[in-house]
């Protein structure tokens, strides 16, 4: 069997940011069905925190290139 | 041929697939990236000011659709982040950025141009030079150099803390945030790509070179998979322009606030 290790590490360190984005979204969902007028004012919130999030996981992408 | 993957004849795409050059060759050539930025900024260009050369009180159909762009980086991202009063010096940065950004980015889509500027990292490197510089030298405008140093002291940190928190937050600062915001650029527009070049050059191999019904069945589908995932990268190519303004805005606010 070929290929490389750093594609199965990257595929596991990306479970982390995963789960948190998916977290953040399910909030923002929560929030909007609660709330429906207070979208505009989420919406933003959960663009910036799945941003913050994401970073993670490009970073271990970049790192699976490096290493 | 019956394990055309394994037999070593297909070469998968790698960075290696993003390197073009027109002319010339080495560090100096003039690459296919650049030809993509420089085309984006003319078109741009033409765009807007024919556009803005006669605006009417009841927009056209055009004027609407470049108004649509021109309302998501000014009232959706900067009157939210930075807020109306603040928010007129770094409207053209904001303005600018999302739609270079965006440009560029849809790029890799457009057919016969088919490249996201944004997949080479010196792009996205410059673009957040540009935002580094101006976030740090907006607060030091504001509050003087020893103010915005003492400013990124979050408030309510007990005195044994304050110097680990102080120097992770200097490196959020200064590390942390120029890196992520070019990484993330950069490395979602590589990755996109990567992804579509992965499922066309398969899809084309197990078609032409299968050697069975079943492998050349697998090429049609990685061909629809390839359909699928170009829409999937025009929603990312969208986002990730609002997210580069969106941070670009936040970074700018956070640099302004009175406390942290």
């Amino acid at each position: 069997m070929e290929g490389s290790l750093n594609a199965v590490g990257y595929g596991l360190a990306a479970i982390g940011p995963a789960i948190a984005v998916g977290l953040i979204f399910a909030a923002y969902i929560n929030g909007v069905a609660r709330q429906p007028e207070a979208r505009g004012l989420l919406q933003p919130i959960a663009i910036l925190g799945f941003a913050l999030a994401e970073a993670l996981a490009i970073l271990g992408f970049v790192l699976a290139f490096i290493a | 041929m019956p394990y055309a993957l394994a037999s070593g004849g297909f070469e998968a795409p790698g960075v290696s697939s993003f390197w073009h050059p027109l002319i010339g060759d080495g560090a100096f050539a003039i690459t296919r990236t650049m030809f993509v930025a420089v085309l984006s900024v003319i078109l741009i260009a033409l765009v807007m000011t024919a556009v803005s050369r006669r605006l009417q009180l009841v927009p056209g159909r055009t004027q609407f659709a470049v108004e649509g762009v021109y309302n998501i980086a000014r009232n959706q991202i900067g009157v939210d982040f930075i807020g109306e009063a603040r928010l007129r010096p770094f409207l053209p940065l904001l303005v600018s950025l999302f739609l270079y950004i965006l440009v560029n980015n849809l790029a890799g889509i457009i057919p016969f141009v088919q490249f996201p500027t944004m997949s080479r990292f010196g792009y996205a490197v410059g673009l957040t030079a540009i935002v580094f510089v101006v976030y740090h030298a907006v607060g030091i405008r504001k509050k003087g150099l020893g103010g915005y140093l003492a400013g990124m002291m979050p408030p309510g940190v007990p005195i044994l803390l304050a110097p680990i928190v102080y120097v992770l937050e200097l490196l959020t600062y200064f590390v942390t945030r120029p890196l992520t915001l070019s990484l993330r650029l950069f490395a979602n527009m590589f990755a996109g790509h990567t992804l579509l070049l992965v499922f066309a050059l398969g899809g084309e191999y197990l078609l032409l070179h299968g050697g069975n019904v079943v492998l050349q069945g697998a090429g049609i589908a990685s061909f629809l998979m390839f359909i699928l995932m170009t829409f999937f990268e025009l929603l990312v190519q969208f986002l990730q322009a609002y997210i580069f303004v969106l941070l670009t805005a936040y970074y700018i606010a956070d640099a302004m606030a009175e406390e942290h």
